[in-house]
């Protein structure tokens, strides 16, 4: 008890220094502008590029990285006076949540600087698509992390397996999660998560909630001795941030079940790479070992799947699947280039879901199992 | 009036030469022997035919229907004041009344009897000739010289006169007052179309000019300054009762009266109309209601105080905040300018603009008045314009006569070989101080006075000469402001400062305007159509003799060296109204650029304030000024492409003494037209939104009005 509050105070002081760092950079930021506007100067921020252009690809650490461009967002221009406006609105917002000690969800941020432009019927901001972004700038001027500026993503994703963590000082035993799973919070960072048990060999991620579900149902965890984790699609940075935690620290082995189409192997590449909006990140989240386990272009031969699994490859599908196979990490990757054009050739895109047809329990008992035995994935 | 019959109009003038007081005209074949001759019978045979047929064909005389015989009655009553102040050098003071004398007719009657009385400041009319100025057909001043007027031939006021006898039985009550210091004549009159004579039925003096009998009408008629005897100190008030039909819209009195004021912003005219619209077949026309589109006195001075202070630059002599005036139900169009037309002087025809009838004529009234005995070379010389002795002599050597060979022993053959040379000689152009055209100035207080647009240009080209006659094109449009938006381009059309009403399509001036590439100015135009846009093209023709297509004189004829000219004129208006609009567009996007940037300045001044602490309002203002100097400087100095342009093409326009430029009502269009407005498109602004900006555009509109009252920004 007395050791967990030195080190909860200790905890304190630490983040006390690091929001005293942030809001010095805030407050940075607005007099800048402030002497700017005395000084008839450029009224202007500048903003590290999270664009593809302005992504590095690090061949030795195998991930991707920022580059140094940054562009100026400036307010009276006429495409970026709003999106400048709207990046003074989320500081302030950032410094009242710092100030008052609390976190926030990107949602409840949104709708804290959302109210109409004084005057107009204007919104500040429209829909969470438009601000979520604008945070992910103020992450990259202010070269602090999002839990520095005291914001976390919705949980999202699940884990269950054989592991025990500590959770914000609670224990949570993995194992005992029955069909739900663990919520994966968004910020897993080891003040708030840390591994206290585990005995599993490997992490199994899939895809979606439906695919984990029926491995969890099937208790594959356990037969297979892993930890199984989804992401509800494209991963977000809480379970990406787990996975890598989970390879890096625990040495675990990171296996993706993803459906054979371009959004799978681009969730793939983001897992393994790191993306390129949240490139200044990858440090932290890319996972160069992740392998892809399935689904291959060619099971629906191997697996002798049925006509019905089949989904066109749309033209904006081919179009994907082709700037996926250009990126530098798969380019270089003859497995994968293969893999690519096999899709192609094939014409039309499955599921993991597509499995079941053969049986229901096909995925968790067979396909998966035979597949880890003959180490058959891409690298 | 176009009725053909020179040679016997010729004659008519001659016959009333002698005419004295209160007889009833007297013939040439009167004051000789008493027994007639083959010749005085012919004569009066003549007579009879003239006023009898034009009884039978009133259409001839734009009497067609009752609502045009209403119109025609009153312009040709006007047209004749109008000519008869600007011959004696008085400013027209012009006062239409028409009274229905039906009033309670049931309401599905089409037509009504009306009375219509026109009364002017003019120099009056001698007591002697009034019979024959109202009673007779083809008597007149103008007919027989080549003299820029409106009227021409001798018969307007009379067919008028003889049309409300026929419709009505009722005589002519003519007021006139040549001396202001001797009482007026009231003369009642009917002609008696078989005899062409006037039938004289009431003929004594009064005091009473202008009849008071016109005061008691309403209350507004009641007011002091209606019909004062101050401002008709001589005059001449004509009186017809007819049968005829009051409406709006195309082809009425209203629009007849609205476009003169705009031609003759010189004149002063003030129209009592009648207490109700004749029912039925009533059009729904936007044009041609003066009455709701005129300003109503009790508003009229604040929108003169708004005009002035919204910026305004007109050139010297033109109050750009006149305008038609609407008090208890009587319009009132104000005088413009204090400036008469210029005199015009008569010429003598150009040998290029006769036909050979005429040229035969011409030579019979030559030896006339030389008894018989005038030379060929003195009549080319006497009797046409640029034909030196030089030249005078080489036509008689072409046509194988001699210098003295006498005009009457010309044979036929040797005419028409004189007519032959005239048509192929080199002659310089005919003189042209025969012509008054309006004038830029004048053409611009007329427009600015009769439509409340918010950009003016005027262009008075100079004289040229078609078949011999000279002749001057002028053009003016007004754009903007409160004209309807989205509807094809008015087009007002004069001859010699007569709006011409009918037949639009078949005018020459019309073409010119279809034949104008507008869309080089930055306007709407459907292919071989009109032009689009809130657009009033106006244009005029002077000429001693104005083509028309037929003799109705409501279209002009189609000659291509007019029909040049109409298109120069309008290019030369068109590109200054092109400039503008670039101008306006250019601006319309800074304005909403910089209202892009002031709607977001707010905010961020709170934001800065709730982090660093500064002063909200500070930052603000500050931020502003930025935003301002930073439109201004675009505005300024960058074209359409975002070159830099040395100098403001603006500046020019205001420079520009044909151009009158109204910001206030600029401001008004710009909202009005808010949709054509391009949106500088922030990242996903929806629909909502623009909507918006457009109401904003009211803010940024007036507190840029304000700044520039100041003296920022002058007009723009
Ligand atoms: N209000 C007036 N004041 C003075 N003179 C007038 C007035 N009205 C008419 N007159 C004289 O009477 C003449 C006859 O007028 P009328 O309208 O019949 O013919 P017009 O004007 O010469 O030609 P048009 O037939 O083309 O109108 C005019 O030429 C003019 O001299
Ligand atoms: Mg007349």
């Amino acid at each position: 008890m007395a050791k967990k509050t030195t080190r909860k105070s200790q905890d304190d002081k630490r983040m006390k220094e690091r929001d005293k760092a942030t809001l010095a950079k805030i407050v940075a930021l607005a007099d800048t502008i402030t002497e700017a506007a005395f000084k008839h100067g450029d009224i202007s921020i500048s903003i590290p590029t999270r664009s593809r252009a302005n992504t590095i690809w690090n061949r030795k650490k195998r991930i991707l990285e920022m580059g140094d461009n940054k562009a100026s967002r400036e307010l009276f221009n006429l495409n970026q006076a709003k999106q400048f406006m709207q990046t003074m609105l989320h500081s302030a917002t950032i410094k009242e949540l710092i100030e008052a000690d609390k976190t926030s969800s990107l949602r409840s941020v949104f709708y804290k600087a959302k109210h109409t432009v004084a005057g107009t019927r204007e919104n500040t901001f429209d829909t969470q698509e438009e601000s979520d972004p604008i945070l992910e700038d103020l992450e990259v001027t202010l070269g602090a992390l999002r839990e520095e500026l005291h914001i976390f993503a919705e949980n999202r994703g699940a884990m269950v397996g054989n592991i025990t963590l500590i959770d914000k000082g609670d224990e949570i035993d993995c194992r005992r999660m029955g069909s739900g799973g663990y919520a994966l919070p968004s910020i897993v960072e080891p003040d708030v998560i840390e591994f206290k048990k585990c005995e599993a060999d490997f992490v199994l991620h899939v895809e979606k909630g439906t695919v984990w579900n029926r491995f969890n149902e099937d208790r594959f965890w356990e037969k297979n001795n892993c930890i199984l984790t989804h992401g509800a699609g494209q991963p977000p940075r809480g379970c990406r941030r787990l996975l890598q935690r989970l390879n890096q620290e625990l040495g675990l082995p990171i296996i993706c079940l993803l459906d054979c189409d371009p959004w799978g192997h681009y969730i793939y590449s983001v897992i393994k790479q790191g993306s390129i909006s949240l490139a200044f990140e990858s440090s932290r989240l890319a996972i160069p070992e992740a392998k892809f386990l399935g689904i291959r272009a060619k099971d629906y031969r191997e697996c002798d799947l049925s006509d019905a699994v089949k989904i066109d490859l749309k033209d904006n599908d081919i179009k994907r699947a082709k700037e996926i196979a250009a990126y530098p990490w798969f380019k270089e990757n003859k497995a994968w280039q293969k893999e690519i054009q096999h899709m192609l050739d094939n014409g039309f895109k499955m599921e993991v879901e597509s499995l079941i047809t053969k049986d229901i329990s096909y995925v968790t008992e067979v396909y998966v199992p035979e597949r880890l035995k003959k180490r058959d994935w891409l690298d | 009036m176009g009725i053909k019959n020179p040679p016997a109009l010729a004659e008519e003038k001659s016959l009333f030469e002698g005419s004295a007081r209160g007889e009833v005209a007297v013939t040439k074949s009167s004051s000789r022997p008493k027994r007639e001759t083959a010749e005085s019978m012919a004569t009066r045979q003549k007579d009879i035919a003239v006023s009898e047929f034009f009884a039978k064909n009133r259409h001839l005389l734009g009497f067609d229907n009752p609502r045009k015989a209403l119109l025609t009655a009153v312009k040709e009553a006007v047209d004749n004041s109008l000519d008869a102040c600007e011959e004696a050098g008085i400013l027209p003071n012009i006062t239409v009344i028409i009274e229905d004398l039906q009033p309670d007719r049931p309401a599905t009657t089409k037509h009504s009897r009306y009375r219509v009385t026109v009364i002017d400041n003019g120099p009056g009319i001698v007591r002697r000739q009034v019979e024959n100025v109202f009673g007779r057909l083809l008597f007149g001043s103008k007919f027989h010289r080549l003299k820029m007027s409106r009227g021409q031939q001798g018969i307007g006021i009379s067919a008028a006169g003889m049309y409300g006898l026929i419709t009505t039985g009722r005589p002519m009550v003519i007021h006139t007052r040549p001396n202001a210091k001797k009482p007026a004549h009231l003369i009642e009159l009917a002609m008696n179309t078989k005899t062409n004579r006037a039938e004289v039925t009431l003929d004594t003096e009064t005091e009473d000019f202008p009849p008071s009998q016109y005061k008691v009408l309403s209350a507004a008629t009641r007011a002091p300054d209606f019909l004062s005897p101050e401002d008709y100190r001589t005059g001449t008030s004509v009186a017809i009762e007819l049968e005829g039909r009051y409406q709006k819209g195309r082809g009425s009195v209203d629009e007849f009266l609205e476009l003169t004021a705009i031609a003759n912003p010189h004149a002063k005219i003030t129209f009592v109309p009648p207490s109700r619209v004749s029912a039925d077949e009533q059009e729904e026309l936007p044009l041609g209601d003066v009455a709701r589109d005129a300003t109503p006195a009790e508003l009229a001075e604040n929108q003169a105080e708004s005009v002035k202070s919204g910026e305004l630059l007109a050139p010297n002599g033109v109050d750009p905040t006149l305008t038609t005036i609407m008090k208890d139900g009587i319009i009132i169009f104000p005088r413009g300018t204090e400036e008469l037309p210029p005199e015009t002087k008569e010429i003598q025809p150009h040998p290029k603009g006769i036909e050979l009838g005429i040229l035969i004529q011409m030579m019979r009234d030559f030896e006339d008045a030389n008894r018989g005995g005038g030379t060929l070379y003195n009549f080319l010389q006497e009797r046409f314009s640029r034909i030196s002795a030089q030249r005078a002599a080489e036509f008689c050597r072409e046509i194988g006569a001699h210098t003295r060979t006498k005009v009457g022993d010309l044979t036929p053959k040797q005419v028409e070989q004189l007519f032959k040379s005239f048509q192929t000689a080199r002659l310089p152009a005919p003189p042209t101080d025969c012509l008054a055209p309006i004038g830029v100035r004048q053409l611009l207080a007329g427009l600015l006075k009769g439509v409340k647009a918010e950009f003016y240009a005027a262009s008075s080209r100079q004289p040229e000469v078609y078949r011999g006659r000279p002749f001057q094109i002028e053009a003016a449009i007004a754009f903007g402001g409160e004209l309807p938006p989205n509807e094809p381009a008015r087009v007002i059309r004069f001859a010699n400062r007569v709006p011409l009403l009918f037949q639009q399509s078949a005018c020459s001036s019309f073409k010119a305007v279809i034949e104008t590439g507008w869309r080089n100015y930055n306007l709407q135009q459907p292919r071989g159509s009109l032009p689009v846009g809130p657009l009033v093209i106006m244009i005029h023709m002077a000429s001693v003799w104005v083509p028309f297509t037929s003799e109705s004189k409501e279209a002009i004829a189609d000659y291509d060296e007019i029909r040049k000219e109409m298109k120069l004129a309008l290019m030369e208006c068109g590109r200054k109204l092109g400039t503008y609009l670039r101008k306006r567009q250019k601006m319309q996007r800074e304005a909403a650029r910089r209202d892009v940037f002031e709607r977001y300045i707010g905010e961020i001044a709170k934001a800065i304030n709730a982090i660093n602490g500064m002063d909200a309002d500070e930052i603000y203002q500050k931020l502003l000024e930025e935003a301002r100097k930073r439109t201004a400087i675009a505005d300024a100095r960058l074209d359409e492409n975002g070159q830099v342009i040395k100098k403001d093409e603006h500046e020019d326009l205001r420079q520009d003494d044909a151009v009158v430029m109204v910001e206030s009502r600029a401001a008004h269009l710009q909202l009005a037209e808010g949709s054509a407005t391009t949106s500088p498109d922030t990242n996903g602004v929806s629909d909502g939104e623009e909507k918006v900006s457009l109401k904003r555009k009211k803010k940024a509109a007036t507190t840029r009005k304000k700044r520039s009252a100041g003296g920022d920004n002058g007009l723009f």
